[in-house]
């Protein structure tokens, strides 16, 4: 059996956690048994992730759960997989994931793969399945021996595919210690694009833009496109952009299924953590700039005037 | 405070990532090494930081070779007080974890550092191992820090923004940027990191339980297309249709 937990933040499913569900939904076809999903605390309508594969849903009530403390949590979806006897945990390769991951591993006494790329694959009692290494320059196939195994998987891989209908939602009673963590404040960017990690469209600018007071065209650009914006480490470093924006080996590390880069050169750093876009379009005045080398599309221009005409093309498609 | 520090060695960011010919292992041939950024820069300047303020030590603590030990010296160079190497050639976090949380479970350590995440594994899994492994409090991706009377308030990365947290000592946090700023070395500092105590230990019996058994490198792009800076209806055309991303 297959155990998903699927995140939610105030009470609605993230994509990530559609994505896990259905991930989970795939597992189970090759590991064999039921995939089954847990949620924690107060959400909405959980029985729609059938919808993704789940047979059943359970839900864990606690207050605690309103804030996230990774012992808390850990223990919750831990004592539900031994509970479950679940044999592949699954969560999904964010923040909370990436806090909880670990602590399940050690938990189970499991195996774990942080950021999948691949549905496993099965061989004996061996689990076979890819991740991104090295900040994004090579993958890597791992083997997971264990008896149980933890899974996080990266987002942007494995698109979200309704393939049945909502189930019941039924409550599990676990052992719970009291939360260590309080939470004092949340700070969320106002907007309604996606953040980062889990942004289709990405438009990215760098030092070309020759100051903060010329982001306008790239805010335009990003709103024609209902894209998110991002930067380059210097960008971010000057303080021209917020530090969540940028994106590289050091930053954020995105695959979104289209990034723009311009006015940025291409350093190695980073490529390292945008690379593995799908589609890079590259926008500089310089025809030898090395991120050229990495673009799928080009153009060769002076972003202060490519910029607006793009836009107004984007526009136009639009509308049409 | 008695602070802890997890450093790794990982391979320059400028390096180029190959593999043997069969792909099963990394080709370490004219790689240099560098302590993880995110350890470096972030969670040992920070705990440096807190022992100047405060008082107390800082150690650093590695599980590797001896090829580590260049690394581990310039985190004595930074302003560590000692250093402990676990002399193995750990395959996985869990084994890593385990032999770090062996070392701490007597250290009555207050805080222990890590780093987001290594730079080449890039599994953000070790520190949450640790703090399972010692039923300690984790917070991840912190990237300010601030402690008074045994009480934390560390600002953390989440999805779109960040969440301010509270939380008592002990317990682990993962180091993100911003939580410090980079520290050159000094040549005193060099100096005096000679004589600072330096144990290697041997590591404790423990299995791998995932390994990379595989590596590949990603296929070329096929070159890029080039359009008309004055043409931009072309490039929309070209998203839409051809790549089918907008
Ligand atoms: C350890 C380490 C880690 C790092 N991590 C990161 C990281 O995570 N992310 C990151 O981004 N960087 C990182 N860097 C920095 C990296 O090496 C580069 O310095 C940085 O990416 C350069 O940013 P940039 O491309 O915006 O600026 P530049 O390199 O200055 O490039 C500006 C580009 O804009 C173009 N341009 C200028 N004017 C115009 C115009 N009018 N129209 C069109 N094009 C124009 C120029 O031709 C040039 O290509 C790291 C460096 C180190 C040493
Ligand atoms: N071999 C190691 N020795 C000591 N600490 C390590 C080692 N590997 C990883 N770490 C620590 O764990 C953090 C996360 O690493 P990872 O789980 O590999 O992404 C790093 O930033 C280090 O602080």
């Amino acid at each position: 059996m297959v155990l998903v937990f699927a995140e939610a933040s105030k009470g609605q499913f993230k994509k990530t956690a559609l994505e896990a569900v259905t991930y989970g939904y795939k597992t189970a076809q090759v590991v064999g048994g039921d995939c089954v999903v847990l949620t924690l605390g107060e959400v909405d309508d959980a029985g729609q992730l059938g919808k993704y594969g789940a047979s059943k849903v359970f839900n864990i009530a606690n207050a605690g759960f309103a804030e996230f403390d990774s012992q808390l949590f850990a223990a919750a979806i831990g004592n539900a997989a031994k509970e479950l006897r679940a044999k592949v945990v699954v969560l999904s390769h964010t923040s909370m994931g990436k806090a909880l991951l670990g602590r399940l591993a050690v938990r189970l006494n499991a195996g774990s793969v942080a950021g999948a790329k691949t549905v496993p694959s099965v061989d004996g009692n061996t689990l076979m399945v890819t991740k991104g290494v090295f900040s994004g320059k090579a993958t890597a196939e791992y083997a997971i021996s264990s008896e149980i195994k933890v899974i996080s998987l990266a987002s942007n891989e494995i698109p979200p595919e309704e393939t049945g209908t909502p189930v019941d939602v039924e409550n599990l009673n676990v052992d719970l210690p009291a939360p260590k963590v309080k939470v004092l404040e949340v700070n969320l960017q106002s907007g309604d694009t996606a953040p980062l990690p889990e942004a289709e469209l990405v438009v990215s600018a760098g030092r070309g833009m020759k100051g903060p007071e010329n982001w306008g065209i790239i805010e335009d650009l990003a709103a024609s496109l209902g894209a998110t914006t991002a930067c380059s480490r210097p960008v971010a470093d000057t303080g021209w952009r917020p530090h969540h924006e940028h994106v590289g080996q050091t930053g954020v590390a995105i695959k979104p299924n289209l990034y723009f880069a311009i006015g940025i050169s291409g350093a190695i750093q980073h490529l390292a953590g945008v690379n593995q876009s799908k589609v890079i379009v590259v926008i500089n005045k310089d025809p030898e700039a090395p991120f050229f080398k990495a673009a799928d599309y080009g153009v060769v221009g002076d972003l202060f005037d490519v910029v607006p005409l793009l836009t107004e093309a984007v526009k136009k498609f639009k509308a049409a | 405070m008695k602070l802890l520090v997890c450093v790794s060695k990982t391979p320059d960011t400028t390096a180029k990532i190959s593999f043997t010919d069969d792909g099963s292992e990394f080709n370490a041939a004219g790689v240099t090494y560098i302590m993880n950024p995110y350890d470096e820069w972030y969670a040992l300047v920070r705990a440096v930081e807190l022992m100047e303020k405060g008082g107390g030590t800082v150690t650093v603590i590695n599980v590797g070779d001896a090829s580590n030990d260049q690394t581990i010296r310039k985190g004595l160079a930074i302003g560590a007080t000692d250093a402990v190497r676990v002399n193995a050639n750990p395959k996985s976090a869990l084994y890593i974890a385990k032999q770090i949380a062996e070392h701490a479970k007597d250290g009555n350590y207050d805080i222990i550092f890590c780093g987001k995440e290594s730079i080449d594994y890039n599994g953000s899994e070790v520190g949450a191992m640790v703090a399972e492994f010692l039923d300690l409090p984790f917070i991840s991706f912190g990237n300010k820090f601030e402690i008074e009377n045994n009480t934390a308030t560390i600002e953390r990365e989440i999805e779109g923004g960040f969440e301010k947290c509270q939380v008592a000592t002990p317990f682990v946090v993962s180091s993100a940027k911003g939580m410090a700023a980079q520290r050159i070395p000094n040549m005193m500092g060099i100096m005096k990191a000679k004589k600072k105590p330096f144990v290697v230990v041997e590591p404790v019996e423990f299995p791998d339980y995932s390994t990379p058994v595989s590596y590949s490198l990603p296929a070329k792009k096929t070159g890029v297309k080039l359009v008309d800076p004055e043409n931009m209806d072309e490039l929309v055309r070209l998203l839409n249709e051809e790549a089918k991303v907008i």
